[in-house]
This record gives C-alpha cells, structure tokens and sequence, in this order.
C-alpha cells in the first residue's frame, strides 16, 4: 500500500468519532489538570507567602493533633503547627532536590554515553560495562551507598540521587547518539561535505538531546520520590525542616492517631510525580508528532 | 496462461453468473466519502485490474468487498453479490465465513502479512484450521502441496522457515499459497509485486495467470498499468473515488478515452526512447507541486544526450572491490566493478536486490573505502584522499536516495534543509541571499515558494524527492549519484521525477549515475547501462545495444521480464 494510503487510515482511526481531528489539537484533560497542579506547585516553590495560611513553623501547643477543618485544611501536627502551610513550605526544597538530582544525573549521564559513543571502542566497552554494573544495584541502594559515604544532609541526598539515576540516562543517551549517528540524515550531510564538529552540534545533539530532556521531564518525579524516601529514612532533610519526606517520617510514630499527618505530605509526593508524568509524556507524545 | 480477448468473460449477458458482483459501492470515512459509488463484476477465470494512483481510493474499494474497509468507515452499495450469496449489510459474523473461503486476499508486504515467528507452513495450515476439519497430519501435506503449486522451490523444507527467513519473492509465493490454501473462487491481490524485483515480478504474475486459468476470479490492484497489461482481461481506472474509464483491457491500453488513463500509459517508461517526456502535461497531475513544468526543455531532445566518448569521465570507479565479513569467511558485495561517466551523460546501473547497487554508490560517493581499486573524480584520487582533503570536493558530487523523508532531518523544514545545503557553498552569504538561492531551487525542481516553511512529513512522496533533488543540486554538483530515486514512488510520480532530472540534466550538464532495480526506468534514463549481478558487472554498453541485443543471458532474462504495455 503505498504512503498516502497509509496516511489516510491513520485519519481514519484518529477519526473514529466525529470532530476528532480538531479535538487531537486540544490538550486533554488529564495533562490540563497537570498543568494547573504544576502552576501551584510553582507559585509554592517560588512564593510560598502567597498560598499559606499560617507561618509553617509556629508553635501552637494547644492547636496540637488537631484534624483537618476550615481553619486548618490539612491539620496540624504534634507541636500545632499548620499542615497545609508547611507542605507548603517544603515543595521548594522537595522541588530544588528533584529538579537538581535530575539535572546531575542527566549530565553525568550525556557525559558517560557522549564518552561510550564517541570515544572509540574501548571507552564504549568500559562505559557499557560501568553501566551495567551500576544497573545491578537498585537505584536507592545505590543512593544509600553514597550516604553512607558522605554522610547524611539534603546536599548529598540530591547528589546520590542524582548518581544513581545517571547509568539510566547515560545507557540511552548512548543509544540515542549510536542510532543517530548511522541515520541517513546524518549521512546526507557528510555528502554535503560539513565538518564533522558541524554535523554533531546541528544535526546529531539536538536529535539524541532533545528527546531526552522530554525524558527528564518523567525523572523528576521519580527523583522526588527518592530524595523523600531518602528524608524519610532521615538521610535527607532533617527535621524541623518541612520536607515531605521528612514530613512523613514525623508523622509515622502517629498514624493511628493522626493520619492526616503523613496522608498529605504523601498525597503530595504523589501528585507531584504523577503531575510531572503526566505533562513528561504530553511532552512526548508532541515531540513524536512533530517528528 | 490463456491468452487474452477482449471479450473473455466479460460479456455481461454470458448465461454463467458472475463470483462477484457489486454496484454502487460508496465507503466514508468519518463525514468524508472516499469511494464515490463503484460497480464492478468478476467471471469465473477473469481476472479484473483497478489501476489509480495512491489515494485514488483503489485499496479501499479492495478491502470493501472483504468487509474490510478498515476502523470507523461506513460502507453502503446498491447491490454486493459473492458466488450468487447478498452480502450487503451482511454482519462481521457471516464476513468471516466469506473471507478466505469464498475471497482469498494477497497483499503487498508479505513480511508483515505473515507471522514472522511462525513458520509459513504453519500460516498456511491455520487457514485450513479455521475453516475446514483435517486431520494434522492432511492439513501438513496439504500445505506443502500448496506451496508446491506455487513453485516453491523445495516446499517440504520451505514450510518450515519462517518468513523472515525467505526472499522477498518466495515470501510472496507463500503469502499466495496461504490465500489459495480453501481454494477461493475469488483473489484479490493488492499490489501484489510492487515490493519485488522485475524476474520476480515476472514470476508472480506468471503465477497469478496459472491460477486465473483454473477459473478462479481475480481482482488485482495496482498503481502500474504495465504491471496489470499482461494479466488483466478488463481494467478499471480510478481517480478521487470514481471509475473514471472502464473496458476490456486490450480496448483500454490501446485507445484509452480519459486524460486520466493517457496519463498513466505515458507514464510507464519501458520501452519509451531516451529523452522522451513521461508526463502528459496535465495542469492536475501533482497540483501541490506548483509549475511541475517550469524548467524550460532546451532545443531538440536529441542533441544533449549525445556524448563525446572521448571526453574524460568526471567520475571513475577503476576495479573496485568491497567485501563484507560473513560467518565462514567474506561476501563480496562488490567485485571487480569498473565504470565511467562523463558530464551530461547517464550511466544506468541495473540489477535486483541484493547485487551490489547500494555498495556502489556508497563507493562513488566514498562514504565506504574500496578493499581494493580506486574512485576518481575528475581524474583526481577521491577514495583513497583523506576525508580531511575530501571534504572541500564533495560538494561536487551529489546524492538522492529512494527514502527521501530519512535523509532530512526530522526536525527541520525544507527550509533549513535547503539552508543547510546552501551554506555549504556559499558559507559567507547573508540571510537574504541564501533565502533567495532556496526560492530559486525549488522552482528549478518545480515546488512552490510556500512550501519552504512546511516538515517534509508533510509533503507528499513526490515533493519529497523534489526536496531530495533541490538539496543535492544546491552545491551545484557535476556529478549525481541517483539510488533508486523513483522506487518509492507511484508511476505518475515517477514519471515527473523522471522528467525533471532529465531536465536538469540537459539545463546543467549533470552527469548521472543513477541506479535501479526497474529496467523500465533504467532504458529510460539511461544513454550507456551496466547490468550488475552478484557484485560484478555481467554487461556493459550503450542502451540500445544492451536493451536491443543484450547478449548475457542474465541481461536477456531481464528485458524479457520487464513488464509492458503491448505484448
């Protein structure tokens, strides 16, 4: 069958009901209600003042353990403080090691696949080898083993997150370069008689690269979960600073009593991930439509 | 095969009922009508072609009449009649007991029609399965008896691989023997060699018309007239949805009616002098494409093509070999392959898949070192220079591929591919003069201005190879390297793509080196041709020697098999 045929049962699936083809324009629900999370998340980072209703932490011995009401809409914990206020109060530190984790990982791993597909076979051999080992750990073990190194605090948290999800990134970043560098397109350019240096920055890097900052969009969430589960454990952020995985950590010795001191910090983590997934594969899927 | 009268079966008021008979089809798609109310009617041992363009609504009128019109389509007809059984309105239950029983259905790519982890006997067998209670061990002999009467070579062992274990050729021969596994009275083969080589082609069709003599109905579908001429006894043109010229097959060839029908016959290039336009200059014929004939033809045709045989090649591929390494040793790919070409010439390289064209071209434009020989170009070492001196020269030789969409890169408009083709040349040239250099190219290969901001996914396959063309003309090559630069492409494309390197070739002085696996196109094109097999060169000379009187056997094979509008 040949190509505009093909194209035509393409129209024809996405026009399964009537309208379909303005509706695909329009973003959908889910990555809308995303992107208002994320706006929230945002103004939370950035101006916490503007979205709490009280300081986050002032001490209220006798607004103690109280559950979530008008005044408090997430309750308050042990020593009376405002839930809500200090979830807060911890998005920007929960958000900066996130964001900052992923940001390590990535470049540490552009640099080890950059290495593995350029550097000839040896280093590609070494790489690929390195790689594979790091896989063989879990990711959080291999967290674990950097902290027991550097020794606990939020700086090291981010750090050994970020290493750890580095061999992910460096193993399909190498993929990216190796298909990209044998495509066709590339090919056509050195038939063109560009340099080398040329045919890497302008057609082979944003190719390889773009697609995968798309990518980190999705491993920001992830990063999040376990730079909390990493507080949680009190490697990370230590209390009294609000942290929603040290958040969740302090609630725990009340969970039957008090659930609603770890149920929000832990909805947030949650929302959070599944907000940036969410936007990570609107992303994505525009990336592939543009291609 | 029978031989052919125009009035085999076809004669509506024969006293034998027709297999199939279907009036007024009409399919939509979502609120868009695509097939505008079709009636056609098979005899037993008739075989009928639908001939169009892609998208002229032909496969889909194909499917149709399987119950098959594809996710969200709505299908009404006047009158649906299968083997004397009314079929309109019929249910998916009662579709399923027709298909493969009473319809048997052959498509393109056999590679994705079968199960590539399944061996092909046990597709085969699957149809018997579904439909008929045997016992395995009949079921299994009856599936190699199938693929026997396809010319399966070997076919006990060969219902044992897989598919992907097959050539493209005896892949379709199992795809053919899995259609034919119930003994359908009906066929319907949708392109079924467009993905194959001209002696495969041959061999298919041959097959095809063995099995029409046993009184089976077939319908057959195709973009290329050529390829139908030989087997069909009445043919339909389609374009937009509609039957635009219908008759018997020897009436239509010989004395089409429509613009349309005229269209595709100029377009078949086998067998039509070097030189000679394809396309008939119909406004209508790619309207996206803006002035298809802008670039002014030159004088009498016959004057540019003439070249001096004692002017110097621009390029020369001198005794080159290139092994690859195999389990158990090397493969030749290439061996012992000399050839010239000389500016404004064409040389044509032929051969089937797999004979070493790729490679070639590969070697000419030093993308791949030779084991042994050397490339020159204009006489001055090419291959073996370093790249570092190669670089700065190879804006002299250009390249156009058969998937002209990969060879851009995907995120960049036709623009910036131009651009970055422009700059190559001209690397210290302002904005606007780059801007005005990429309008003043894709006039030369006949696209629009408007259409430098759009994706090449976007284009259509046509404009796709114009890009392809403009780019590689932007350097201002002397010498282009063409790999199967039309093979993508419905023959009305082809057509104008055809002509427009044969106009540039005439403006420019280009030298061509263009390679392909379609004689047709190669005579066309070509004013000397080497015929390649298994990387060597069986035959070399001037077209009409090597087309006239070839005089190896492979090359005598070859035009004998090249598909025609005449017998």
């Amino acid at each position: 069958m040949s190509e505009l045929e093909l194209r035509q049962t393409t129209v024809v699936s996405a026009a399964e009901h009537e309208a379909a083809r303005p509706a695909r324009r329009l973003p959908r629900v889910g990555t809308l209600l995303a992107v208002a999370f994320t706006a929230f998340l945002a103004v939370a980072a950035f101006a916490p003042g503007l979205v709490e209703t009280h300081p986050p932490n002032a001490i209220s011995a006798a607004e103690a353990f109280q559950p979530p009401s008008p005044a408090h809409w997430f309750g308050t914990d042990e020593s009376g403080r405002d839930l809500y206020s200090r979830v807060v109060a911890g998005t920007g530190t929960s958000l900066l090691i996130g964001v900052t984790a992923t940001f390590i990982g990535l470049v540490l791993g552009a640099v080890l696949g950059v290495l593995a597909s350029f550097g000839g076979r040896v280093a590609d051999f070494g790489v690929s080898r390195l790689v594979e080992v790091l896989f063989a750990f879990p990711g959080l073990l291999l967290a674990l083993l950097v902290i027991v190194v550097a020794g606990p605090g939020p700086v090291t948290a981010t750090i050994a997150v970020g290493l750890s999800t580095a061999p992910g990134y460096a193993r399909i970043i190498r993929g990216q370069l190796v298909a990209i560098r044998s495509a066709p397109f590339v090919e056509s350019a050195r038939v063109l008689g560009h340099a080398p240096r040329r045919i890497l920055v302008r057609h082979i890097l944003p190719n390889a690269l773009v697609p995968l900052l798309v990518l980190a969009t999705l491993g920001v969430g992830q990063a999040i979960v376990w730079a909390s589960a990493l507080s949680y454990l009190g490697l990370g952020a230590q209390p009294p600073a609000a942290e929603w995985g040290a958040m969740l950590a302090a609630g725990r010795t009340y969970l039957a009593t008090a659930w609603w001191m770890t149920v929000f910090p832990g909805l947030m983590i949650v929302g959070t991930t599944v907000a940036t997934t969410v936007l990570g594969r609107a992303l994505t899927r525009r990336d592939r439509e543009v291609r | 095969m029978t031989s052919r009268s125009d009035a085999t079966g076809a004669d509506p008021v024969s006293d034998v009922p027709p297999l199939l008979d279907v009036a007024g089809l009409r399919v939509a798609f979502g609120g868009r009508e695509v097939v505008h109310g079709v009636s056609l009617r098979i005899m037993p041992g008739e075989c009928v072609a639908i001939v169009g363009e892609s998208g002229s609504g032909k496969s889909v009128t194909a499917r149709s009449l399987l119950g098959l019109a594809g996710r969200g389509s709505s299908t009404s007809v006047d009158r649906l009649e299968v083997l004397g059984r009314d079929l309109a309105g019929a249910g998916e239950r009662e579709w399923r007991g027709v298909r493969g029983r009473s319809i048997g259905l052959i498509l393109q790519d056999a590679l994705v029609s079968l199960d590539p982890l399944r061996p092909v006997g046990r597709e085969i067998e699957d149809a018997l399965r579904i439909h008929e209670r045997m016992a395995p061990a009949a079921r299994r002999a009856h599936a190699v008896d199938l693929l026997d009467r396809v010319g399966m070579p070997d076919p006990a062992v060969a219902a044992g691989r897989r598919s992907g274990e097959l050539s493209g050729g005896l892949r379709q021969r199992a795809l053919i023997a899995s259609a034919l596994a119930l003994d359908p009275p009906i066929l319907i083969a949708d392109e079924p060699t467009t993905a194959l080589d001209v002696t495969v082609q041959a061999r298919i069709l041959g097959l095809l018309g063995e099995i029409r003599s046993r009184g089976t109905g077939i319908l057959l579908i195709s973009h290329d007239l050529a390829v139908v001429a030989g087997l069909a006894d009445r043919i339909l043109v389609m374009r937009d949805g509609q039957v635009v010229e219908e008759g018997p097959a020897g009436r239509v060839l010989r004395a089409p009616r429509e613009a349309d029908t005229r269209a595709l016959i100029a377009a078949v290039p086998t067998d039509r002098p070097r030189g000679e336009r394809l396309g008939i200059s119909a406004p209508d014929a790619e309207p996206e494409a803006g002035a298809a004939g802008r670039v002014e033809a030159s004088g009498p045709l016959g004057d540019a093509t003439a070249v001096d045989a004692a002017t110097p090649p621009v390029l020369r591929l001198d005794r080159l070999t290139k092994t690859f390494p195999v389990p158990g040793g090397r493969f030749a790919a290439v061996d012992d392959v000399s050839l010239d070409v000389r500016r404004g010439e064409t040389l044509g390289l032929v051969g089937e898949s797999g004979s070493g064209k790729t490679t070639v071209a590969r070697l000419a434009l030093a993308l791949t070192a030779p084991d042994s020989g050397a490339v020159l170009l204009d006489g001055k070492p090419w291959s073996s220079a370093p790249e570092r001196e190669r670089r700065p020269m190879r804006r002299r030789i250009g390249a156009v591929y058969q998937d002209a969409l990969s060879s851009f890169d995907p995120r960049w408009p036709v623009r910036g591919i131009l651009d970055d083709a422009v700059r190559t040349v001209r690397p210290g040239a302002g904005r606007r003069e780059r801007e005005q250099r990429i309008t003043a190219l894709l006039d030369q290969v006949g696209l629009a201005a408007s259409v430098a901001p759009r994706r090449p996914l976007t284009l259509s396959g046509g404009q796709r190879q114009r890009v392809a063309i403009a780019r590689a003309l932007a350097a201002a090559p002397d010498v282009l390297v063409c790999d199967e630069p039309v093979s993508a492409l419905d023959v009305t494309i082809q057509a104008q793509i055809l002509d427009l390197l044969d106009d540039l070739q005439r403006h420019d002085g280009l030298a061509l080196l263009f390679i392909s696996h379609d004689l047709g196109v190669i005579r066309h094109m070509s004013d000397r041709v080497a015929v390649m097999r298994a990387g060597r060169l069986v035959e070399t000379g001037p077209a009409e020697d090597v087309f006239g009187s070839p005089r190896h056997p492979y090359t005598v094979q070859l035009v004998a098999d090249a598909p025609r509008l005449a017998a």
